[in-house]
């Protein structure tokens, strides 16, 4: 009996489908509550059902493996072929030659201080050569730090330069005058002259020409970055009603009077200062050694010494001062951890495909049978 | 005036809010006092009819939404995270853009408030507007007006199919009988006719009603949402007190029928109306899930703390380890710098905005939103659409979707949930005679057959309807082989036709008559012509009593009913859920239209001409076929006979009164005065109803008092169950019958255990004869009963219970109440996936075990213990001792033990249940497979669903029907309602709506481990996501001095949560599908996996988040390696660092998607998609905007830069690594069910299939060989009905069969 009653309601169901087939074919005079037999609310979509099993994933482990290490070899090739020299300049050793300006020197010190690091260049460097001036321990990226600033005054806002922002303080105004640029970014601002010299063999020295344009991000230099009162060339009247930053030496507009264009706030050394460093070890392009023309190389090994008239006091974070020259390629910098990473992880990924391909052998194959539901 | 000083005002107002209060209100006609000022109106103290619905006005909605959504703890949160940040010395960001996230959730859920509001406003508008008729004294008519300007004591005229506006006494009708139909579906759902009828003594049966002749004082209770009791009574200016229950009161929005028009006096307007006090909105329960969820959040918080602190200290001791001050030290702007303990102090709370996301509290809403989802395919999904009475599953509560995925007990009712509550006649024993319908027994089963085979024969020999049981056949041969035909095809057609009537299934409305018993009714019909003394003959009154005893409606079929469109109930309970379905209507239709090639098969089965036809024979057949050679006037039974349609508040009446008919004892209309019957003879007799004694569950009977119209007898017809009868049975029948009435009482008996055990309900009916002195006596007691309005309910059982005394008894009936289909199927299918299913009955311990048999609850080898007593002490010690021969049972270390089953009885049950026995026996019930409870009362029913809920700490699920399994549905986590046959009061209490049992099949184990695992493993990917994210930030710290810099501009922060991860998981937790509903259908263990903890395990919260530690750290020491010592600024250096989370945290996802669908791609896609374009463009366009991080062309120079791709890629695989190779490892080595369900899933659909049956038949051997033993456990003690022991049951059986081949070979003949 039982039997027979399921038959029965196996061919009422069919039968119930067939009704609803046909009532949704014409015109559906009634309107039902049925529900809508589409794959989407039926929730039948065509799918596909990955299952991650050893043997499915094989192949993207070996894969994997295969691509990440020659991508890992050819980073480290190129960053190994990458030339960097560093040099400290902080004077915190009685022996360096900066000792005692480091020793002696604070923010409000008027006259500057000089002193000269030699160094020697093992090898020579080729094409364009990058001159930074890196600090260590200096938190560039202090919650605070990173807001005292404003960016309407950087661009040129007549009335943010009169009136800048509430987060330039303490920074934003000196003796009732506006601060421009306002804000301890402004304000702390690297303010180290360093110049390069060829020690020639003969002991007499040249100058390396440096090029100071050309650091800066071309949309911070063009876009971000612009003097009040537009083209005007006359900066100091631009400025007029405005005070220096109180670390500062020299107002705003003076920052390169030789070069209108690289004056006041589009000064490509101020701008690369604004673009705070994400970590407290970090180091700012300064300088462009441009490749020379003919074959000779942009620095040929030998001997220099480093000219630096030592303004920037560090002592107060125990921090630290250098100056980087370093070739540059497409990947930028000198830095082989991104290499090793990818043949460290190409060469894991290839050995789980093998231990993958093992445990496929064993199991899998078991899974893939007989027992499947169990 | 004195009336119009503030002071008087002020009183008034408060004495009509005492007299609100009062428990009793006295109510007067306004008319009297029309076009007076409002302070001398007596009724100004009641509310108007006006309803306002909405929360909110106009001006204050906005504080008002803001207080009423500052309710909830979270937000709470957000806010006091806000306002910290405008603290100069915390704020981790700019302090106007960290009220964005809070003013962003508040905004978007004032605004879903506000829409609701507005919905709920043009709602009540639309019925505040209503037109309306209201008497006005001054032009002495009925005007037309608005429903809000209806007041308590007015007088509203009603016309047919209109909805009624407020809560009317019923004074007046067009009807002539003083009566009223209504219709409540608005109400309550139930679509059958109900009888209202006018407070007696009040209207003079004129054509026209008076109004302003009504000088009565209407004294009725405080208003109360009990939508079925009613107190009150008019008081006449002559001091006579009317009492007036619920059958006089017109409910607001029922709808009249059948009734020209009506008068009725406001009694209670607006919002006191009982429809809007039962108007309550959606249900919210907390899921287990949520509640699992919340301890997690804790967990959470302490690690916001934990990681709080460790900034905080760090940056004490950062500072303490400079040697004086840095540049980069910013000081307030007084140059005053904190010292490092203060920094520190006011770090921790920088780190707690900085951090805030690792709360989750966009979980909140996703989850909201996820349910949603969930819901919308459960109340979509085609299998759970009920066909015939085209009722789609309804989910009432919205936020316990993933409670059906997690079940272990599921408590059953068992009329109307596993049987179909659609009474079918199948036998009765009239004066100790057995009478077994066989033809009808042969009848139902054939109606089980194919449909296609009946169509063949349809087609093959249309009948025609002249061949058929004409007179003369049916003298002749009465069960030919036509006649088999006949009554097989006509069902099918009927059926067909009649789809739409409820309770008029061809099932109900036919009863093939038993031959004997035609017979036997002929004989004493022309025996009592002969003689006209012979009136009382007993079989005629059985059929009397069968056709008068109840309460059934009749009503004529000749004017169709016609639906209001739009219920107004409904539209003011609205929810958010409907919006998005209309959305994805849209949608829809758009597929359906690409989808509609497929091929149109017109199977129109339905050919109602002929079917009008046949049934127009039929019933003339009935008739005249009964009558014998006395003639009928023939018109009559032509145009009467089939427009009669049977309307019953329960289903046994229904099927007896047709029961009735088929004898030719033909219900012909009943009105509160009077019940008409035309007898076999055509002969019709109008009995006048003295006074009808309603049922109830404490008597367990009801009474119809009438005055025979021949005899001038006062009869009482009385009926009900039989153990209710049985002990009220007094002086025997007749003189005659003296020595037989003890016999009569003892075979019936016999009779009636015999239908118990075949699992039919039996109904008891008597009589009695009443002197005209008693009834007299009587009713003065009962009209006080009537007019009390205190202890109304116990004194009106009381008198009713005077009266039934000393009953005759007639005989008894068996009603078959049907299987629903699959119920069988359904309840092994729960069972295997580790479900117990327990029924809890009102019926008989042998009807329940009968039916526990047939629908596989009981197995043959099951070892049934029988649990009755009639006191405590047999209890306890009938429990001890089948504990331990349980536990005996249990540490069997064969494993053949058999399976253990529970029958217990109600009054056992309720001593089981005491405090000292409780453990006793949930100890005992656990170890049973199945328990049924029978006799059990509703109370019992929600006390034993609490018991095991509480003492097992299980997911229970209570499914049932009726009124009387409210307590139980509200009591367990889970309510299902099936919207039946018996009303929808189940339905209303209900979290989930259900037609059938057999979709509580789909619904557990396809819908409920669906949305259990989509939503657990949503929220673990929530927790996941925001700690992996958060993180990034944390490790930052340890290179910023602990200063609280964010490396990642907030907005795209902010977007990054809301934008461009937020779609993927909710999506994931709406659609993902680990295996197809057909496997899961299939093999219904895999429901186990979601059972107890499942897959959201304290395990499964720590893998993820240390998983989620282990990422963070991947996504924030890569890159950071990478740019170490570079120039790379703040926000530059940020840049990668989001791309690679995002990568990783949506790739993340893609490892746990278990089914890609084309949706799935364009999302995930699409999220990438939308974070590469508005970051890009953001970018672009902010030149000088939020600073500090003023993000101008950041991103465009990382993606001009190889190392940013070299980066993302690497940091990305590696990150995902381990998460990875743990699931190819698991997958491999140890996959779980629900993997080995998904290799299934990929096979072809024959081949899985040959799979899961092969699976099932290893299994169902395992089963066998238990089977193989059958051992019976009896408790000894006496158990007072007949213990249910296997053999019995056997033997049932065996006699079903032999009734069935008996008839087959008649068949045969």
């Amino acid at each position: 009996i039982a039997a027979m009653m399921a038959s029965s309601y196996n061919a009422k169901e069919e039968d119930g489908h067939h009704s609803s087939g046909s009532s949704h074919g014409g015109a559906g005079a009634v309107k039902s509550k049925k529900p809508d037999n589409t794959a989407f609310k039926q929730q039948r979509l065509p799918a596909w059902q990955p299952i991650l099993t050893a043997g499915t994933v094989l192949p993207a482990f070996f894969v994997i493996g295969l691509i990440f290490i020659p991508i890992g070899i050819g980073l480290y090739v190129t960053s190994n072929n990458i030339k960097e020299f560093e040099i400290d300049y902080t004077g915190a050793e009685v022996s360096s030659p900066c000792f005692n300006c480091a020793k002696n020197f604070s923010w409000n010190s008027t006259t500057s201080c000089n002193c000269s690091v030699p160094f020697t260049l093992e090898q020579p460097f080729e094409s364009n050569v990058f001159m930074y001036y890196g600090l260590s321990n200096f938190y560039q990226n202090h919650r605070r730090y990173v807001k005292s600033r404003d960016d309407s005054q950087l661009n040129g806002d007549r009335s943010s330069l009169k009136n800048p922002s509430k987060e330039c303080e303490p920074y934003r105004t000196s003796d009732g005058l506006p601060i421009a640029p306002c804000g301890a970014i402004a304000n702390s601002l690297f303010n180290d002259t360093l110049e390069l010299y060829y020690i020639h063999s003969n002991g007499s020295s040249t100058a390396i020409p440096l090029v100071k344009k050309g650091i800066a991000w071309w949309t911070d230099k063009h876009v971000k970055f612009r003097n009040p009162g537009g083209s005007n060339n006359n900066l100091t009247a631009a400025f007029q009603g405005t005070t220096k930053p109180v670390n500062w030496r020299k107002p705003v507009y003076e920052l390169d009077p030789s070069d209108s264009d690289n004056n006041g706030f589009i000064n490509e050394d101020f701008i690369v200062w604004m673009r705070t460093a994400a970590l407290p070890t970090f180091r700012k392009l300064y300088r462009i050694i441009q490749k020379k023309p003919n074959m000779t190389p942009t620095l040929p090994s030998g001997k220099y010494l480093l000219e630096v008239t030592y303004n920037y006091p560090v002592h107060s974070f125990d921090g630290r001062k250098r100056m980087i020259l370093s070739t540059i390629s497409w990947m930028g910098g000198k830095n082989p951890f991104l290499g090793i990473a990818y043949i460290t992880v190409g060469s894991v990924c290839f050995f789980l495909g093998v231990v993958l391909l093992i445990i496929h052998h064993k199991y899998d194959n078991r899974n893939n049978s007989a027992d499947i539901p169990n | 005036m004195g009336w119009n000083s503030p002071l008087a005002r002020l009183r008034d107002a408060l004495r009509g809010q005492r007299v609100r209060e009062r428990d009793i209100r006295k109510l007067v006609s306004n008319l009297p006092y029309e076009g007076l000022e409002k302070m001398k109106q007596p009724n100004r103290h009641f509310p108007g009819n006006a309803i306002k619905t909405t929360k909110y006005t106009l001006l204050f909605f906005i504080p008002m939404n803001l207080f009423e959504q500052f309710h909830r703890l979270a937000n709470i949160y957000f806010l006091g995270l806000a306002i910290l940040n405008f603290v100069p010395v915390v704020n981790a960001f700019q302090p106007e853009v960290a009220l964005i996230p809070i003013c962003v959730i508040l905004a978007l859920t004032a605004l879903k408030d506000g829409w609701e509001d507005f919905r709920r406003y043009q709602s009540d508008r639309k019925l505040n507007n209503t037109p309306c008729f209201i008497y006005c004294r001054k032009e002495q008519q009925f005007v037309e007006r608005r429903w809000k300007d209806v007041r308590v004591g007015d007088f509203v005229k009603v016309i047919c199919n209109e909805i009624i506006p407020a809560d009317l006494l019923l004074l007046h009708t067009s009807d002539p009988n003083g009566v009223c139909h209504i219709e409540t579906a608005n109400l309550d759902g139930e679509t059958n006719l109900k009888q209202r009828r006018v407070v007696p003594g009040l209207s003079t049966s004129t054509s026209e009603f008076e109004p302003e002749s009504f000088n009565g004082v209407v004294v009725c209770e405080r208003p109360n949402n009990n939508l079925n009791h009613f107190k009150c009574y008019v008081e006449k200016p002559d001091n006579v007190k009317v009492g007036i229950g619920i059958e006089s009161l017109l409910l607001r929005g029922c709808t009249v029928r059948n009734t020209d028009h009506t008068v009725g006096f406001v009694v209670y307007a607006g919002h006191e109306t009982k429809s809007m006090l039962n108007n309550n909105g959606p249900r919210y329960k907390r899921s287990k899930l949520e509640r699992k969820l919340n301890t997690d959040v804790i967990f959470c918080i302490i690690l916001l703390f934990a990681m709080c602190l460790v900034g905080a200290l760090g940056h004490f001791s950062w500072l303490q380890e400079l040697p004086s001050v840095p540049p980069y030290l910013v000081p307030d702007s007084h140059g005053h710098l904190d010292s490092p303990a203060l920094s520190g102090f006011y770090m921790f709370f920088t780190m707690i905005i900085l951090l805030q996301v690792l709360i989750p509290i966009s979980l909140y809403v996703s989850i909201e939103l996820v349910k949603i989802g969930q819901v919308f395919f459960i109340t979509n999904d085609i299998d759970l659409y009920d066909e015939e009475s085209d009722t789609p599953m309804q989910c009432r509560a919205l936020n316990i979707t993933e409670d059906l995925g997690q079940i272990q007990y599921i408590f059953s009712d068992k009329t109307g949930t596993l049987t179909e509550n659609k009474m079918v006649f199948r036998r009765c024993t009239v004066m100790g005679t057995e009478y077994p319908h066989c033809e009808n027994a042969v009848r139902l089963a054939v109606l089980d057959e194919p449909d296609s085979e009946e169509e063949v024969i349809f087609n093959q020999r249309p009948w025609p309807p002249q061949s058929r049981w004409t007179p003369d056949t049916e003298d002749a041969d009465p069960a030919g082989t036509p006649h088999y035909h006949g009554s097989r095809h006509r069902g099918k057609v009927a059926e067909s036709a009649q789809r739409d009537v409820a309770f008029s299934s061809p099932l109900e409305t036919e009863v093939v008559p038993d031959r004997k018993l035609l017979q036997q009714i002929r004989r004493t019909e022309s025996s009592s012509s002969s003689s006209s003394s012979g009136k009382t003959d007993p079989y005629l009154d059985f059929f009397l009593a069968l056709a008068i005893c109840n309460t059934v409606v009749v009503s004529t079929a000749t004017v169709r009913r016609q639906r209001e469109s739009g219920c107004p109930r409904s539209s003011q309970t609205s929810n958010p859920f409907e919006t998005f379905s209309h959305l994805v209507r849209k949608v829809g239709s758009f597929r359906q239209t690409i989808s509609s090639w497929r091929p149109m098969s017109n199977r129109s089965r339905t050919s109602s001409n002929c079917s009008v036809l046949e049934e127009d024979h039929f019933n003339s057949l009935a008739k005249t076929g009964n009558c014998g050679g006395r003639k009928s006037t023939g018109p009559q039974t032509q145009d009467t006979s089939p427009s009669l349609r049977y309307e019953a508040e329960s289903p046994d009446e229904a099927a007896l009164v047709h029961a009735a008919k088929a004898y030719g004892f033909t219900l012909l209309a009943r009105t509160p005065g009077s019940v008409t019957v035309r007898l076999p003879c055509g002969e019709e007799l109008v009995f006048e109803v003295l006074d009808t004694l309603a049922f109830d569950s404490h008597r367990k009977r009801m009474s119809v008092l009438v005055r025979h119209p021949v005899t001038s007898e006062l009869v009482l017809y009385t009926k009900g169950a039989d153990y209710a009868i049985m002990e009220l049975l007094g002086t025997p029948y007749a003189e005659q019958l003296k020595g037989k009435q003890k016999r009569i009482a003892a075979d019936t008996q016999r009779h009636l255990d015999c239908y118990a055990k075949e699992g039919l309900r039996t109904l008891c009916f008597t009589k009695k004869v009443l002197s005209e002195r008693a009834y007299k006596d009587w009713s003065v007691s009962r009209q006080g009963a009537l007019a009390a309005i205190d202890n109304r309910e116990k004194l009106i059982m009381d008198t009713a219970g005077l009266l039934e005394t000393n009953l005759t008894l007639l005989g008894a009936t068996g009603i078959e109440d049907r299987l629903q289909e699959s119920v069988p199927d359904t309840i092994v299918a729960l069972r295997e996936a580790g479900i117990q299913v327990w029924v809890l009955t009102g019926d008989k311990p042998e009807t329940a075990v009968n039916i526990g048999y047939a629908c596989r609850l009981l197995d043959e080898g099951d070892l049934v213990i029988n649990m009755s007593s009639k006191n405590k002490l047999m209890c306890v010690s009938i429990l001890d001792c089948t504990l331990e021969e349980v536990r005996r049972y249990g540490n069997d270390p064969t494993g053949l033990a058999p399976t253990i089953s529970l029958v217990i009885d109600g009054r056992t049950l309720a001593m089981a249940l005491e405090s000292d026995l409780v453990d006793r026996f949930v100890d005992l019930a656990r170890r049973c497979r199945s328990v049924l409870c029978c006799r059990v009362t509703p109370l019992q029913k929600s006390a034993v669903v609490k018991v095991i809920r509480e003492k097992l700490k299980v997911m229970t699920l209570a499914v049932g029907d009726g009124a009387n399994d409210v307590n139980m549905i509200q009591a367990a986590d889970v309510g299902i309602g099936i919207s039946g046959q018996e009303g929808m009061q189940a339905v209303m209490a209900s979290d989930f709506a259900i037609s059938r049992f057999k979709h509580l099949k789909k619904l557990l184990l396809v819908h409920g481990h669906w949305c259990y695992t989509r939503l657990a493993n949503m929220i673990i990917y929530f927790f996941y996501k925001n700690v992996a994210y958060v993180n990034l930030l944390f490790w930052y710290q340890f290179f910023c001095g602990f200063s609280g810099t964010a490396m990642i501009d907030y907005w795209l922060m902010i977007f990054f949560n809301l934008f461009f991860t937020s779609a993927p998981p909710i999506m994931f937790g709406i659609m993902d599908k680990d295996v197809s509903a057909e496997t899961l259908l299939g093999l219904p263990e895999l429901y186990r996996t979601g059972q107890g903890t499942g897959e959201y395990k304290f395990s499964t919260f720590w893998t993820a988040m240390l998983d989620a530690f282990y990422q963070s750290l991947v996504c924030f020491f890569i890159p950071y390696w990478v740019y170490e010592d570079s120039d790379i600024d703040v926000f530059t250096f940020g840049t990668p660092l989001n791309t690679v989370s995002l990568f990783t945290i949506l790739l993340h996802l893609s490892i746990e998607i278990k089914t890609w669908t084309v949706v799935h791609w364009v999302i995930m896609l699409g999220s990438v998609a939308v974070y590469f374009i508005v970051t890009l463009a953001y970018s672009a366009i902010c030149v000088t905007c939020n600073p500090p991080s003023n993000p101008y062309w950041i991103l465009q120079s990382q993606m001009a830069d190889p190392m940013f791709y070299l980066t993302c890629i690497i940091t990305t695989v590696l990150a995902l690594l381990p998460r990875y190779m743990f699931h190819v490892l698991r997958n491999t080595l140890a996959p779980s069910p629900l993997v080995r369900a998904r290799h299934l899933d990929r096979l072809d659909p024959s081949v899985r299939e040959q799979w899961i049956k092969e699976w099932k038949s290893f299994r169902g051997a395992g089963d066998l060989s238990k089977l193989t033993r059958s051992p019976t456990l009896e408790t000894t003690e006496d158990t007072s009905p007949a213990s249910p022991s296997p053999s019995d049951i056997t033997t049932a059986e065996i006699t079903l069969n032999v009734i069935t081949e008996s008839y087959q070979s008649t068949v045969q003949l």
